[in-house]
């Protein structure tokens, strides 16, 4: 892929989409083959062009933070985890494609990546999966990662697949409204595709032209339930076009192609050319959660098939083809994501556990009408 | 004051607030150029365009779903399920998620939205067109659920649940819809959520109910005057929460309780009741705290006797005071 590193006007998108207008009854809406482009530019691009070495460098991080948590959770420390290894390149570089602190973003437990690009710190996330005090999406009330921070525009309410999808449509429903130019980007795993609440919300969007992102991370496993038991068709994206809107299917482990194709259902949101769905392929290392098991379902060398196209090593590669990273520089980043890690732990571990005296607040309002 | 329906009620009550309120906009089936099957939305379509009237695909857990997102942004959604007996797919997220929005937030997000449907029988519905769901709404901590039974009510409890920052389940019963009517105040009023009203004074039981059966409690209560019998009307309009005072003041008035409620009896909000007065005026009570509530089958049949037999009528509630007067 690297010849494609920094090439906006030939990316991925343009290689990957076919809108639902365009593409016959017979064929798929998705498809590698070069498609017209549609879209008009109406925006900048929030970053000229994504600074690689900055992205590897926080993969690196997310990478070393979810190992650390996946150990606590090991050690007896952290009740419950469900690793991002693997889905990295597709969450760093679809916010990457996004305006922080402006657009909103309805995610799913499996987004750590997410968490940080946004702004959380790593002391933050470790104080959720270790539920200490100054949690600050929920106050270590919910499940890691879980609950909502505002001014970042990060909702995680639920740990109910799917709820989340008409919520961010209804987000992106209450932008229009307001006549605001947010975007709301949806994630969502490939399981969460089947629910019909996905259903409903994308034809929801699709009517109105929402300024919606439907980002499905597909590592191909519903917990253990593999693709073939869960569609029979070859793609999610391809569903896009029965709602009328545009299907992207991308590797999602190759981090450019993901942020070129966000950038561009980005645009197409913003002007209110309405919804997208993006499938990104990626992959799950590890089980499903740190108390599924996944031996009993996947083998072994399917894992070890899926490494093979691991977004860390493929952005690494990426850098040292184009000589932005050596051996010196990469041993520095790994020491301090180690040293950034490191500390999290310390403070996270070393903090209280959240008083219990505002347990029953926060039920309802105070001020009724 | 104008006498209206709580049809005319439910449609003014919204018709203000969307004329005060440019947050607030109304979404459900129908709702748009039918102006709802019930025509709670009559001209709503012509007043406020179709950004603020959304007739929504045939939906329901999107319905209440992207409602409750609109409501987290910003919003004051009023989304219509056609029927109550059509919510069960919106469970999920209102249940699950709308009433768990602030507390799993710490606070920080709130879903300031109102789910509104009619409900209950009587009305030839059968299974699917009258049953009666206030009790699983009722159920769940973070959720207000308000069942009203007269015009007035309707008007300023609706108003109050619009402008409420906490979702609010609205439960209007069909049969009231145009059968009854009331005076209103055409100077802007609201009511307060949570608070029962003394419908009627009286000094020897107390029927607790709210919805279309305080009607048929009012009547009861006058058949037992030839009985000697002087009967006090709670209506709850509230459900959830529920007047714990004015349910335990009426008690230790009367001493003796009946509670009615066309929804099934068993785990009902009769139930709660009667524990309240249980647990807090036991001492007070000159009788068995009593419930006259709907059957225990699944819903309510279609043909004439039958749907007859679910439904509680004035006669029934009459027995009912005469044999806890008795006791």
């Amino acid at each position: 892929m690297a010849e494609q590193t920094g090439n906006h006007e030939n990316g991925a998108f343009e290689r990957a989409v076919r809108t639902a207008a365009e593409s016959g009854t017979d064929k798929p809406a998705v498809s590698n083959t070069k498609s017209n482009k549609q879209t008009p530019v109406v925006d900048e691009k929030p970053t000229d062009s994504p600074d690689l070495l900055s992205m590897y460098r926080r993969m690196v991080l997310c990478r070393a933070l979810d190992e650390r948590i996946w150990m606590l959770n090991r050690q007896g420390k952290a009740a419950i985890m469900a690793s991002s290894q693997g889905h990295e390149a597709g969450q760093i570089g679809s916010v990457e494609a996004l305006k922080k602190g402006y657009d909103q973003f309805y995610i799913y437990y499996r987004d750590l990546a997410v968490l940080l690009e946004l702004g959380l710190t790593p002391t933050e996330i470790i104080k959720g999966f270790v539920a200490k005090e100054g949690e600050p999406l929920s106050g270590a009330r919910q499940f890691p990662t879980h609950g909502a921070h505002p001014e970042y525009g990060i909702i995680n309410l639920s740990n109910v697949v799917a709820t989340h999808i008409p919520q961010g449509v209804g987000a992106a429903l209450s932008a229009k409204m307001k006549g605001e130019d947010r975007v709301v980007i949806i994630y969502f795993g490939d399981g969460a595709s089947s629910a019909g609440d996905c259903h409903e919300a994308m034809n929801f969007a699709a009517i109105h032209k929402l300024p919606v992102i439907f980002f499905c991370e597909n590592n191909k496993y519903a917990i253990s339930v593999p693709l073939k038991n869960q569609m029979a068709v070859d793609s999610v994206a391809s569903r896009a076009e029965g709602y009328g809107m545009p299907g992207i299917e991308v590797d999602g482990c190759d981090i450019t192609a993901v942020y070129e194709a966000t950038f561009e259902a980005a645009q197409r949101a913003r002007s209110g050319q309405g919804p997208s769905l993006i499938e990104a392929q990626v992959e799950r290392y590890l089980p499903h959660t740190s108390d599924d098991d996944d031996s009993i379902y996947r083998p072994p060398e399917e894992i070890e098939e899926a490494k093979k196209r691991d977004p860390l090593q493929m952005l690494k590669d990426l850098l040292y083809s184009s000589d932005t990273l050596d051996e010196e520089q990469e041993d520095l980043i790994n020491k301090d994501a180690r040293q950034i890690v490191n500390e999290a732990t310390e403070e996270a571990e070393n903090a209280p556990y959240p008083a219990t005296n505002d347990f029953y607040k926060h039920v309802v309002g105070d001020n009724p009408a | 004051m104008t006498i209206k329906t709580v049809l005319e009620a439910v449609h003014d009550a919204m018709q203000e607030e969307m004329r005060r309120d440019k947050t607030v906009f109304v979404m459900g089936e129908d709702i748009g150029a039918r102006g709802g099957v019930f025509l709670a939305t009559e001209g709503f379509l012509q007043e406020f365009g179709e950004d603020r009237v959304i007739d929504t695909p045939l939906a329901e857990s999107s319905i209440a779903g992207v409602a409750l997102g609109a409501a987290m942004h910003g919003m004051r959604p009023i989304a219509e399920i056609e029927f109550g007996d059509f919510i069960w797919p919106t469970i999920n997220q209102i249940v699950g998620e709308a009433a768990k929005v602030r507390y799993g937030t710490q606070g920080k997000l709130n879903a300031p939205m109102v789910l509104r449907a009619p409900h209950g029988g009587g009305v030839r519905g059968a299974l699917y067109h009258s049953q009666s769901v206030e009790a699983f709404f009722a159920h769940t901590p973070g959720l207000k659920v308000i069942t009203p039974s007269t015009p007035y009510d309707a008007k300023g409890l609706l108003k109050s649940a619009i402008r409420d920052d906490d979702p609010v389940i609205f439960l209007e019963h069909k049969r009231t819809y145009r059968l009854v009517k009331g005076e209103v105040p055409d100077a802007e009023y609201t009511l307060p959520i949570g608070k029962a009203d003394l419908k009627r004074e009286g000094s020897d039981v107390t029927i607790i109910t709210y919805g279309l059966m305080l009607h048929h409690c009012l009547e009861a209560a006058e058949t037992v005057e030839m009985d000697d019998i002087d009967v006090e009307v709670l209506d709850l309009r509230t459900v959830r929460p529920l007047d714990i005072d004015a349910i335990l003041e009426t008690t230790k008035k009367t001493g003796k309780v009946l509670i009615v409620h066309e929804d099934n009896k068993a785990l009902g909000v009769g139930a709660e009741v009667s524990a309240i007065i249980s647990e807090n005026a036991f001492e007070y009570l000159d009788g068995p705290v009593s419930r006259l509530a709907g059957p225990e089958i699944p819903a309510m049949p279609f043909a004439p006797p039958l749907e007859e037999m679910y439904m509680i009528d004035s006669e029934k509630i009459a027995n009912s005071v005469r044999q806890l007067a008795e006791y």
